[in-house]
Parts: C-alpha cells; sequence; structure tokens
C-alpha cells in the first residue's frame, strides 16, 4: 500500500518543519546569551531571597530546575501555540494547509525543533545555576528522572499544539490569552516554589499544565529529604498522570486540528484577506 | 460518447463572505465574492482569468485549493470535489501567489525550498537538482545561498515561483504570479510558463491576472470576471473576433472637453473611457461602425476640442473587457492600462 510513502512523507514533514527552528538557533547565536542570563537573572533574584530569609540550600535547587523548565514553558506559549497564527501571517500557514502531508507532522516537527533548542538553552540554565549557585543534589532514581522529563515534554507539547489549533480560528484574540497565560502559570505551577505551598486544591487545578507534576516530580527525584514536607502527590501517580495527560492532549490537538481548520474553512479565517 | 474528463470544473460556484461594519454596529454586510461561476478547464491547458481587483480571482483560486470553502455550488479539481475530498486534491496540485510572503528569513533561499519539498515527502537528491535547476531558470541561482530576509520582492516571488513548480503538480494555480515585477522578470516567468506547459502536456494551469497582455499572449483560453460573476470565456482570438464587427478607436485630444457629456448622447458609441494623459485628453472608443466617428470628431469640435491624434486599433482583451463591463480594468486603481508591462 501506500503507507510506506505516507510513512516517509510523515518524516520529512517533521524534518522539514524541525529544521528552521535548530538552524535558526545556530544563526542567531547572540539571543542564546540572552535566553540563558535572563532567565538566569530571574533565578537568582528568588535564590537571594531564600537566603536572605535563611531557607535551606535545597531551595535554590527548586528555583534553578523551576528557572530551567520555565523555558520549555515560553517556548509552548510563543512557539507551538501562537505559532500558526504567525504562519498565517507570514502565508506560509497556506502552504502547509495544502501540502499533501499530515497537519499533526508539521506540528510535531515544530514541537521537535522547539525542544532541541529549548532544551539547549535549559541545560544552560541548569549547568550555570548548579555552579553559581552551588546547588546540593542527588539523583536517586535516573530512569524515573528521564521518565518524568519526557513524559512532562510530551504532555506539555501535546498541550502546545491544541493551544495552537484554537489559534486557527481566533488569531490575534488567541494572542491575547497566550499573554494572559504567562505569568500565572509561572505563579501557580510552582515554577519557584513546590507548588503544594499553594494547597492541595490549587496543585490540583495547576497540574491541568503538565509542568506543575513534572516540576513536583523532578524535584522529589532530585531533592528527596527536602521535598518530603512538600510533597503534592507520589512520584509514580505523576507519571502515571502524565502519560495519561499526554495521550489526551495529543488526541485532542489532533481532533482540534480537524474541527478548527474545517471551521476556519468555511470562515474563510485560514487566509489572510486580500493576498 | 464518454464525458469529457476536466482538471477543474466549477458549477454555480459561490462565496458570499459576511463582513461585520464597525460603524455600523456589528451588523453584517454580504459580499459576494464569487457569484455562480461555472468553468470547465481541461486537462492540458493553460487557463487564465482576467478580472479587476476584486473580481473574486483568488477567492475562486483559494477555494479550488482547498483553502476556503464554497457558500454554494460545487467544485472538482482532478475530478475530486473540493469540498467532500480535499485530502485528495491536495496530491495534485500546487500553489503561488504573487507577493506572498512565505518562508522562514533565517533559512537560504535553497533551505526554503527544500523545506517545502518535504512537505511532499521528496527525495533530498531529486530536490537539490531541481532546485538548482529551477533557480537558474528564474535567474536566481546567485542567490541560492542568501537568506531571505536579505531578498527584495522580486527575488523573494522567483523563490516563490520556483517552489510551484518544484513538486511539478498536475494542476498549478498561479496568482497574479507577475504582479510588482518589473518587464523583464515577468518575461522571464512567463517564458518559462509557456515552455513547461509545452514539456508537459499533461499538465494544467490556472492563472489569475489583471494585466491583459498577460492573458492575451500567455494563455490558451480566458475566463474574464468581474464582480464574482464569469462574463465570458474563450480563446483571446474568438473573444476578440467578437468584436470584430465594432471598430476600436483610441483620439487623443488637447483642450478642456466632458468626455462622458458629448459622448453619451450619440448614437453609435457602444463603450468608452477616457483617462488625461500629459496634457491630453485619451479617449478609447467602441463605435458600432466607423461611420460613428463623424459625429463624435464633429461634437469635439463643436465643443472647442482639438484633435491630436487618432487611431484605429486591433481589439484587445481589454476593449472585450470594456465591452462586457462598461469600464477599463484598471480603471479605479492608478491611472488606466499604466500598470501593464510591456510586450
Ligand atoms: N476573507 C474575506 N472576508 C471578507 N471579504 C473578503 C474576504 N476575501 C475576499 N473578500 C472580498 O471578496 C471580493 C473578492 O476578493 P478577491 O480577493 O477574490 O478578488 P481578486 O480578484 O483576487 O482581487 P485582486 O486583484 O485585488 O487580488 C472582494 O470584494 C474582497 O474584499
Ligand atoms: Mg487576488
Amino acid at each position: 500500500m501506500n503507507l510506506r510513502r505516507e510513512m516517509k512523507t510523515f518524516l520529512r514533514t517533521v524534518i522539514g518543519r524541525a529544521y528552521p527552528r535548530v538552524i535558526g538557533m545556530r544563526r542567531e547565536k547572540s539571543w542564546m546569551l540572552f535566553e540563558v542570563l535572563l532567565p538566569l537573572l530571574q533565578v537568582a533574584a528568588f535564590v537571594y531571597i531564600y537566603q536572605a530569609i535563611g531557607a535551606p540550600p535545597e531551595f535554590t535547587g527548586f528555583v534553578v530546575l523551576g528557572g530551567a523548565m520555565t523555558a520549555y514553558w515560553m517556548n509552548v506559549l510563543w512557539s507551538m501555540a501562537s505559532q500558526l497564527y504567525w504562519e498565517k501571517e507570514t502565508g506560509n500557514l497556506e502552504l502547509y494547509i495544502i501540502a499533501p502531508t499530515s497537519r499533526m507532522a508539521i506540528l510535531i516537527g515544530m514541537a521537535a525543533g522547539g525542544i532541541m533548542t529549548t532544551t539547549i538553552r535549559a541545560v544552560g540554565v541548569l549547568t550555570l545555576g548548579v555552579l553559581i549557585f552551588r546547588v546540593p543534589m542527588e539523583v536517586t532514581d535516573v530512569p524515573a528522572l528521564v521518565g518524568v522529563f519526557l513524559l512532562t515534554l510530551v504532555a506539555l507539547y501535546g498541550l502546545g499544539m491544541l493551544l495552537a489549533s484554537l489559534f486557527l480560528l481566533w488569531g490575534r484574540q488567541a494572542w491575547h490569552l497566550a499573554n494572559l497565560l504567562q505569568e500565572p502559570v509561572f505563579l501557580v505551577s510552582g515554577f519557584y516554589f513546590p507548588v503544594r505551598a499553594l494547597g492541595f486544591l490549587v496543585a490540583l487545578g495547576a497540574s491541568i499544565v503538565p509542568i506543575t507534576l513534572g516540576l513536583d516530580a523532578m524535584r522529589q527525584l532530585l531533592f528527596p529529604q527536602m521535598m518530603e514536607g512538600f510533597r503534592f502527590l507520589p512520584v509514580g501517580t505523576q507519571l502515571g498522570a502524565l502519560a495519561v495527560q499526554a495521550v489526551v492532549f495529543l488526541f485532542l490537538a489532533h481532533r482540534a486540528l480537524r474541527y478548527f481548520e474545517d471551521r476556519a474553512r468555511r470562515e474563510g479565517r485560514l487566509t489572510l484577506r486580500g493576498l | 460518447m464518454q464525458a469529457r474528463e476536466y482538471s477543474i470544473e466549477t458549477k454555480d460556484l459561490t462565496r458570499v463572505f459576511r463582513v461585520k461594519r464597525r460603524e455600523a454596529r456589528g451588523e453584517k454586510r454580504e459580499i459576494t465574492a464569487l457569484d455562480r461561476a461555472d468553468l470547465a478547464v481541461e486537462r492540458g491547458e493553460l487557463f487564465g482569468v482576467l478580472g479587476p481587483n476584486g473580481a473574486g480571482k483568488t477567492t475562486l483560486i483559494k477555494i479550488l485549493a482547498t483553502l476556503l470553502s464554497p457558500t454554494s455550488g460545487t467544485a472538482r479539481v482532478a475530478g475530486v470535489d473540493v469540498v467532500a475530498n480535499p485530502w485528495e486534491v491536495r496530491r495534485h496540485i500546487g500553489m503561488v501567489s504573487g507577493g506572498e510572503s512565505s518562508g522562514y528569513g533565517l533559512l537560504t533561499v535553497e533551505e526554503n525550498l527544500w523545506m517545502f519539498s518535504q512537505f511532499y515527502g521528496m527525495r533530498g537528491a531529486d530536490v537539490r537538482k531541481r532546485i538548482k535547476e529551477l533557480l537558474e531558470v528564474v535567474g536566481l541561482a546567485d542567490g541560492a545561498k542568501t537568506k531571505i530576509y536579505h531578498l527584495s520582492t522580486g527575488m523573494r516571488q522567483k523563490m516563490n515561483f520556483a517552489r510551484g513548480f518544484l513538486t511539478d503538480p498536475e494542476i498549478l494555480f498561479l496568482d497574479e504570479p507577475t504582479i510588482g515585477l518589473d518587464v523583464q522578470t515577468a518575461r522571464t516567468l512567463r517564458a518559462y510558463i509557456r515552455k513547461w506547459m509545452d514539456d508537459h502536456p499533461d499538465r494544467t494551469i490556472l492563472l489569475t491576472t489583471h494585466y491583459m497582455y498577460e492573458a492575451d499572449e500567455l494563455c490558451d483560453r480566458v475566463a474574464i470576471i468581474d464582480q464574482g460573476k464569469v462574463l465570458a470565456c474563450d480563446t483571446p482570438a474568438a473573444l476578440k473576433r467578437d468584436l470584430q464587427e465594432e471598430a476600436v478607436f483610441r483620439l487623443k485630444v488637447e483642450g478642456d472637453l466632458d468626455p462622458e457629456k458629448l459622448l453619451r448622447g450619440i448614437a453609435g458609441v457602444h463603450r468608452f473611457t477616457h483617462a488625461a494623459r500629459d496634457g491630453h485628453a485619451q479617449l478609447d472608443l467602441i463605435l458600432a461602425d466607423e461611420n460613428v466617428l463623424l459625429p463624435v470628431l464633429s461634437g469635439i469640435q463643436g465643443t472647442g476640442g482639438r484633435l491630436v491624434s487618432l487611431e484605429k486599433r486591433a481589439p484587445t482583451l481589454e476593449d472585450v473587457f470594456i465591452r462586457l463591463v462598461g469600464h477599463g480594468l484598471n480603471e479605479g486603481g492608478d491611472a488606466g492600462g499604466a500598470s501593464e508591462p510591456a510586450p
């Protein structure tokens, strides 16, 4: 059958769409510096507050880890969710739509490229943070840690793809939504402190953003003693929840993309007017 | 007999846009961008759609390219209904719009073209060869390694043009492919379009334009549309032949005169357009026959105008358009025909 061909096209699409992201990063190295330094400054602010109030050194670790993971949230908001809006403005969206390829492949390519560039950023923040602030870390369970990290990414970028399809219809309004989502999510998903501090219910609500669970689990695995008092849910539960989120978000993204594409086509919103 | 197989076929194709009017507090206004359009394009044809701004050319292409749903009516591309089965349609088509700004600025021309080819599942080695060939053809070989944010508008358009042919589509939609290009570049691209069609007799191109010269020179058949309606559809020669009975004149006149007032009253003046040209009034007339010229000339004299030049012209598609619509193709935009590329 044509299945082989379809799979090849799928794969080529993913690579093709990931390419500009990866190469873009290589061509704008100076940006990289800012994108590592700015989060690091923010991390530093929290670190000094914690030190000033005499918090245990593990708290520095919480913040550095949170700082590294924020990079992914920013990437999902600004380079996944709102991406299709920009693609529409430049006319790329039309070309994606008329290509005989899967839209999911395009979004996965976008995500893959985004994850690659963001990982370099996150590793930069993490390494410098650990070195500068001398974070005491003990890696207890490497497979679990890797598992949590990867599942968090899949679920998070799945959410990004779901949001992206909303942008097909809403355009500019959705852009405001992304703006609106940025700061509150920083606060409630516990980027700079264990989410449990906000109370169980808030933490539960914030868990809709996969990074909440991911961060909490990773902290438990890296700072087991300190997290004993702040544990939101057991790591196993969080792993399971992340897996469910990954599947659900990807499935919903797939469905939403079809639905919104059809609606946008009827309402004449897939293309710019008068282009 | 077996029904003829068309590459593109539309029946009663209609698209209505609802636009909110801000000043009227949410009240909706409807624009009929395409109004019961019937078209049938045969495989192997280079088919032109000629019409002024806002005629519905882009709307037509977007419906055919599965980017927009029709409000009513049907459209089939490569024998497939665009609404029922857009996925299948996409295997057969390609599209380039004049003035589009697609691609990623940080990528080079080559890389951008490669990226788009990947969405068609093309093999790396084949793609590189095709890209090289096409960039030669459009005269962008030197720019292959240029990042596209450094490209001029014309270079960008050449790249987009190359992209359209890169995937070797069975049916290609070109929406005003030469708009905004200099004469030389436009000529190069037109020549390539013609050559590609001659080399690939099984391919079909639907090209929109508001340059009548382009439609005339390039297209096997032309549909003239205005305000969403197909007014005529035939070969350029046949369209012009319909005007053969009539006489087409261009007059230049000096002096203060009101052409509207002058010409409205003369029987046998079928259509006219006028424009101010370096101090003269230029009148283009379609007359029932040559005899009508006499009353026109005496009318001019009567109002104190002085005839500077008089020319009897062979009818052009522009005249066909004027005959059908009542005004010139580029009127309402910049001065009539001024943006026309020279032959
Ligand atoms: N998305 C849209 N929403 C509302 N109105 C639209 C939309 N797209 C097109 N129109 C209207 O439909 C009509 C036809 O537009 P279209 O773009 O098809 O014309 P065109 O022949 O391509 O013109 P041009 O030569 O300017 O490109 C115009 O009146 C235009 O304003
Ligand atoms: Mg148009």
